[in-house]
């Protein structure tokens, strides 16, 4: 009979084992529908993964790509690792772009030396906006931040489509875009003859600080507390609801700096397409991260490089682009399953003598 | 101003019953003490598919019960990660959803890049022509057969006390003898296939096409209404008629020129807030089921 069974002891190598067949396991689940798009899966592979990290300019685009997703990213990881669950970056991203337009367009004339930390000041207002009524309620009322975070991105959607049919229709083009912002607002070059903007530079800058709160600060620890066991932190001191209503909104502020870096990094204007799921994706991002700093860095970078790969195959190899989605959401389901797999062993036994086998025993 | 009371009244029946199909499904899963963020997906799920069958096929009756299997491997999909892993039910269900819309929107892209089919022949409504009776079969099945259903089935049947047990403390429950995995596997793949109705309902009889943003956010509307509903199935049911409500309204007074000057997304945007309010006001402090998120695990 096989039963299975809570391991006692977990070898050193199971870990790491398990992630790299969770990682063959998405590779295997991807193969199917590059297959059925009529492409050759290793060829495939090659261009997602590989192709964009070997040429500079290739480089350059996917930090370019992995930037709104770090700031969303780090936004979720600070918010769940205080067991917030936020899952309403996406509305937090689109608030923060709208911060910034407002700002960008109604004060078009400001240097950029005013103009930029204005448009991240703005951004991250707008951010910490969309996540303060959930957070509110949640202090206030007890209500379930799930639903409320989730509501609020088709509102925020609807919203930015609200303003760009409105008020905030391009002025010259009629289209539903906003103007441009002023000349002040756009972020300078990472690199000399890149599009990597300092979008990136303050990403890094955040997650870097993140990092440093969150695992050598007494903050981090109770944050920590409040997370894994809130009864025992309360019991210690902790004053979890108000430590989840503070990171609530420090989560929604970061992903707000997430819409003000994509509008003055690369769109320069508000378009209704500006979040291209960031949000959605920041909650992948953060729990292959492992809701740790370095943990988000290098799972951004990673989906950068596989959504850098999509758009090129989608060219080249008519395998649509929303494979990079299809593959992010397979990974972070394959290693969710294989972490907790591995917690576990099957155990093979005989199966127990049957009551009436005892009986005769006994009787005979 | 006027307002024709009875066109509002048919209009909010038609927008309600997508959520009253996946609302009750919902109340259904979390009865047994699993979340299923899955439900935006797994509408999503039932709208393509169920228009892709019927597309196909050319029967509407074809893709209704594709979209319905397309729903009960969903519910199945929740369970392999909820139940027999017992993984996070909030990051598994958001991802189970994500994953699902991504690969319809695949499929789709690589079927018909560039196009956009329609089905020949979508769901007719009964009683044509007259007001607010004019409704689609599904609508009538939603209101007058699967609630009354779903409520005696959850409330005064064996196998609704056992969903109850299990959803209330899985320990006593699995004393006294009842499969807890399986119990929580037959609520996900029913509740699954009532989500997918739900997702269908608008490919299949509303809308006889297919778009991207189809299902926008109702999975997390009827999330919303399980809580307000307290998982019960008629202030479930209420609930999605308070949002079909707001909705139909905002439609009628859209072609209102008192206020045609209202940008309409912010129109638009009213149920959602309107949702958000009853919760707020009716959702306060709920007790939540006994076994709400957790993973049994024997011992």
């Amino acid at each position: 009979m096989m039963r299975v069974v809570l391991r006692g002891h977990e070898p050193r190598w199971l870990a790491p084992v398990s992630l790299i067949g969770a990682v063959l396991v998405t590779l295997v689940l991807t193969a199917i529908p590059i297959r059925l798009a009529g492409a050759n899966p290793t060829a495939a592979f090659e261009r997602y993964l590989v192709t964009p990290l070997t040429s500079l300019p290739g480089l350059h685009e996917v930090l370019l790509t992995a930037t709104p997703l770090l700031f969303t990213g780090m936004a979720v990881a600070i918010a769940f690792r205080a067991g917030y669950w936020n899952i309403g970056a996406e509305g937090q991203f689109l608030l923060g772009a709208i911060g910034t337009t407002a700002v960008g367009t109604g004060l078009p004339g400001l240097p950029a030396a005013v103009a930029l930390p204005l448009g991240f000041v703005a951004g991250a207002f707008g951010g910490l906006l969309w996540a303060i009524v959930p957070a509110w309620l949640k202090r206030k009322f007890g209500i379930d931040e799930v639903v409320t975070t989730l509501l609020l991105n088709p509102v925020a959607l609807l919203v930015v489509q609200g303003l760009l049919n409105g008020p905030w229709r391009n002025s010259e083009s009629g289209f539903t875009d906003s103007d441009r912002l002023g000349p002040g607002y756009d972020l300078p070059a990472l690199f000399p003859d890149s599009r990597v903007h300092w979008g990136f530079g303050l990403a890094v800058i955040v997650i870097v600080v993140s990092g440093i709160v969150l695992t050598r600060t007494a903050t981090g620890i109770r944050i920590r507390a409040a997370g894994q066991a809130p009864r025992a932190a309360e019991f210690s001191g902790v004053a979890v609801g108000r430590l989840q209503f503070r990171c609530a909104l420090v989560s929604g502020a970061v992903a707000g700096l997430g819409g003000a870096s994509q509008v003055m990094g690369v769109q320069h204007q508000l378009t209704s397409g500006i979040s291209n799921n960031y949000g959605y994706t920041g909650v992948i991002v953060a729990t292959l991260g492992g809701l740790s700093a370095l943990g988000v860095f290098l799972v951004a970078l990673l989906l950068g490089d596989i959504a850098v790969g999509a758009q090129n195959v989608s060219l080249v190899l008519q395998v649509p682009a929303q494979l990079g989605a299809m593959f992010g959401a397979l990974l972070l389901l394959a290693v969710l399953s294989a972490m907790s797999w591995r917690r576990y062993r099957v155990q093979w036994r005989r199966p127990r003598p049957t009551v009436p086998a005892r009986e005769k025993e006994l009787v005979g | 101003m006027s307002i024709n009371l009875l066109a509002l009244i048919g209009a909010m029946l038609t927008i309600a019953t997508p959520l009253v199909w996946a609302g009750i499904g919902e109340v259904i899963v979390e009865r047994g003490g699993v979340l299923n963020l899955g439900i935006e997906g797994t509408m999503y799920l039932g709208a393509f598919v169920g228009f892709l069958a019927a597309l196909r096929s050319g029967s509407v009756w074809v893709g209704l019960v594709a979209a319905i299997v397309s729903g009960v491997v969903a519910g199945a999909l929740m369970g392999l990660f909820a139940v027999t892993l017992g993984l996070n039910q909030h990051v598994s269900g958001l991802g189970l959803s994500l994953l699902l819309i991504a690969t319809c929107e695949f499929t789709f892209r690589l079927l018909y890049a560039g196009e956009r089919p329609t089905l020949d022949d979508k769901f007719h409504v009964l009683f044509r022509g007259i007001a607010v009776l004019d409704q689609h079969l599904l609508t009538y099945v939603g209101f007058l057969v699967l609630a009354p259903v779903a409520w005696w089935v959850l409330g005064s049947t064996g196998l609704g006390m056992r969903l109850h047990a299990v959803g209330e403390n899985f320990e006593a429950a699995d004393v006294a003898g009842i499969s807890v995995a399986r119990t929580q596997y037959v609520a996900l793949m029913v509740g699954g296939a009532l989500m997918a109705i739900g997702g269908a309902f608008l490919t299949l009889a509303v809308l006889g096409s297919f778009t991207l943003d189809i299902v926008s956010g109702r999975g997390w509307v009827c999330i919303a209404l399980v809580i307000f509903a307290r998982w019960r199935v008629w202030p479930a049911v209420l609930g999605a008629l308070i949002f079909a409500g707001t909705s139909a309204l905002q439609l009628q007074l859209a072609i209102t020129p008192a206020f045609g000057d209202v940008p309409g997304e912010l129109m638009l945007a009213l149920p959602y807030l309107a949702v958000i309010a009853a919760l707020a006001i009716w959702g306060r402090s709920v007790r939540y089921p006994g076994s709400y998120l957790k993973a049994y695990r024997r011992g």
